[in-house]
């Protein structure tokens, strides 16, 4: 029979990539900006992290830097939304695409390569797993008890009050930008660095595009985020350990679970709630009048 | 001037570009390719453009080569390559199973271009298939498997139950078990053709599940990386993934379709096409066996390669008699082979295989 326990830790490290990118985008669209160019900061995370990886042949000095460049790349979104007032739909858009083509480029000499490998953490677990385990109380202390958290989730619900309360709402937006790009730069750094072991163009494979949903599966909502994750990260490990126990299910069926189980999940939460969680100034374009 | 007469114009004009390159002996021949994956992806892809560039040093400036990467296999990929069509390519290389029927609904449009499809079965007047044997490759890979599992576990990582996909299975577990009686093997259907954290996945399943020897027949290195974790073993798959030798990757099966591509082409340029179906394998060179490592004793090193010289040299054929199917019934009788035909349709595992076919 299949062990629930080494399915579990299983289930940490495939949510993994997903929880990073999910919690940075979920700073984001709480101070009211939506970026849809997750997919495009976990891969140049993935590309940069790896580089350095292999460079330094140490691949916490990896996590860093695609920390530094998910953060750069998002900078790109940052300045054209922000200040050039550019819409945040497209531009999101535009930036998936550019990091896919981007890494896809500056990627080529790191085909075949294989970065090196890393001492893991307790529970033979990596220790960037642990981390993001960690980074879910964190950041829902600060979006719920600390008072710059409370300033960036009245931007995000009303950026116009919060200017007029003399509030920085640029600067704020910015900032947060700048932390999903990390986080999502992170998450990438994970696939290619802890799972794959190697670069190949285009590795996030849809991660990103997860992870956007996952934030509004979530409510907006740090532990949301978590069990959004798991849940999505749980029924991939389990449908294929399904597969690998031998277990006579439709094979059809299982590799639907994941989609099917986050879909009804949304389903069952938009029918009980009333009204949307979403923050009221999300995506929509700040320009201080006064 | 009237649309209709501008569209009109247009196809006009169009038809007639794409008809010019027949004509004009000047122009180089243009020779369009459609990838399933991207061209780095170290594996599959990344294969089909080393044939690709093999074609470009082989003829140079008679020839001149165009891609088209990341196609979803679907409804996206008759665009594709109704886009390749109607750049002025002369014959187009379609890389994929997936790609068949599009493939098809597009040579009827344009019955001047040739069309080559990989490891399909549909042919027309302009659309030819190729395909390499690499369930030969997989009788190697399989002997090495059986020899080298200590758990008698052997895991398979399937892209998507298609014929070649079940040849694969059943020519790794046959070999297997003929060295090993007591091997059994345990399948996991990844349903992608390149997706390396669901790889991943799905070979750490495959271990947690008990396995240490991983055949993969999917196009990444992350069932390697899992498996270089866990201390088990595995092959290249369509590359040879030589990031990862000496282990976890102890051999690899190399797809080789530069011979080919050349044969092909010149055959174009000759005006010698005709439509048909190859399927070349081992002896062809299509179908390489990559480096055995020192991470395999040397008479396993030995056995694999006895098994690779006898179907090189065309004595054994991987599928021989007596072999029976999994509900029992009996397939082949003692001797007999499997024809190319019931091959190219298998829809079956073979006795001792407990796990049953998606449909």
């Amino acid at each position: 029979m299949i062990d629930p326990v080494s399915v579990f830790l299983m289930l940490l490290s495939a949510a993994t990539p997903l929880l990073f990118a999910a919690l940075g985008e979920l700073i984001v669209e709480r101070s009211g900006v939506l970026n849809l160019g997750v997919e495009g900061m976990m891969i140049t995370g993935a590309l940069a992290g790896f580089a350095a990886a292999d460079a330094t042949g140490n691949p916490l000095i990896g996590f860093a830097v695609a920390a530094i460049a998910g953060c750069a790349i998002s900078m790109i979104f940052g300045v054209l939304t922000q200040f050039l007032l550019a819409n945040q739909v497209a531009t999101g858009l535009a930036l998936a695409l550019f990091g896919l083509g981007l890494t896809a480029l500056f990627g080529k000499p790191y085909e075949g390569v294989k970065a090196p490998s890393m001492a893991l953490g307790p529970l033979r677990i990596h220790w960037i797993v642990w981390l993001g385990l960690a980074m879910v109380p964190l950041i829902w202390w600060f979006l719920q008890r600390s008072r710059a958290g409370l300033i960036l989730r009245g931007i995000g619900e009303n950026h116009h009050a919060a200017h007029a309360l003399g509030h920085k709402v640029h600067l704020y937006r910015l900032a947060a930008i700048g932390f999903g790009g990390a986080m999502a730069g992170i998450g990438g750094a994970y696939i290619s660095i802890a799972t794959v072991l190697q670069w190949t163009e285009g590795m996030t494979a849809g991660a990103g595009w997860i992870a956007l949903a996952l934030v509004v599966f979530s409510g907006w909502r740090a532990f949301g985020v978590l069990a959004g994750a798991w849940l999505f990260g749980g029924v991939t490990v389990l449908q294929l350990r399904l597969q690998a126990a031998g277990i006579a299910v439709p094979v059809q069926l299982l590799a639907m679970a994941p989609y099917l189980a986050t879909i009804i999940a949304l389903v069952v939460i938009s029918a009980r709630r009333k009204g949307s969680a979403a923050p009221g100034s999300l995506g929509k374009i700040f320009h201080a009048t006064s | 001037m009237l649309r209709r007469n501008f569209l009109a114009t247009s196809t006009a004009l169009l038809t007639a570009l794409t008809a010019l390159p027949a004509i004009a002996q000047d122009e180089p021949l243009k020779v369009g390719f459609i990838y399933v994956g991207p061209v780095g992806d170290g594996g599959w892809t990344y294969q089909h453009d080393l044939g690709r560039q093999a074609l470009e040093e082989e003829f140079g400036d008679r020839i001149e080569t165009t891609y088209i990467e990341s196609v979803p296999e679907g409804a996206d990929a008759e665009r594709a390559i109704t886009q390749l069509a109607l750049a002025g390519n002369d014959i187009i290389f379609t890389t994929s199973f997936g790609f068949m029927d599009a493939t098809i609904a597009v040579a009827e449009k344009f019955p001047d271009i040739k069309f080559e499809h990989a490891t399909g079965y549909k042919r027309a007047e302009n659309v030819a298939t190729y395909d390499a044997r690499f369930y030969e490759g997989r009788a190697v890979m399989g002997t090495i498997a059986g020899h080298m599992t200590e758990s008698n576990r052997i895991g398979y990582i399937g892209s998507f139950p298609i014929p070649e996909v079940i040849q694969g299975i059943n020519s790794s577990f046959i070999h297997a078990r003929k060295v090993n009686p007591e091997v059994e093997m345990r399948i996991v259907w990844a349903y992608s053709w390149f997706d390396p954290a669901k790889e991943a996945d799905a070979a750490a399943a495959l271990i947690a599940e008990g396995v240490d020897v991983i055949l993969q027949h999917t196009d990444s290195t992350a069932p390697l990386a899992k498996a270089q974790e866990a201390g088990a073993i595995g092959f290249g798959q369509a590359s040879d993934m030589a990031a990862f030798k000496p282990s976890p990757r102890v051999s690899s099966i190399i797809d080789n379709w530069a011979p080919y591509y050349i044969e092909r082409v010149q055959a174009v340029l000759d005006g010698t096409w005709e439509s048909e179906g190859t399927w070349a394998g081992i002896a062809g060179g299509e179908v390489e066996i990559g480096e055995i490592t020192d991470a395999v004793p040397a008479e396993v090193r030995d056995a694999a390669l006895a098994v690779k010289d006898s179907i090189a040299s065309g004595e054994y054929h991987p599928f021989t008699g007596p072999l029976n199917k999994a509900d029992g019934t009996e397939w082949l009788a003692e001797g007999q082979t499997a024809t190319d035909e019931e091959l190219s349709q298998l829809n079956f595992y073979v006795e001792g295989i407990t796990a049953e076919i998606p449909q």
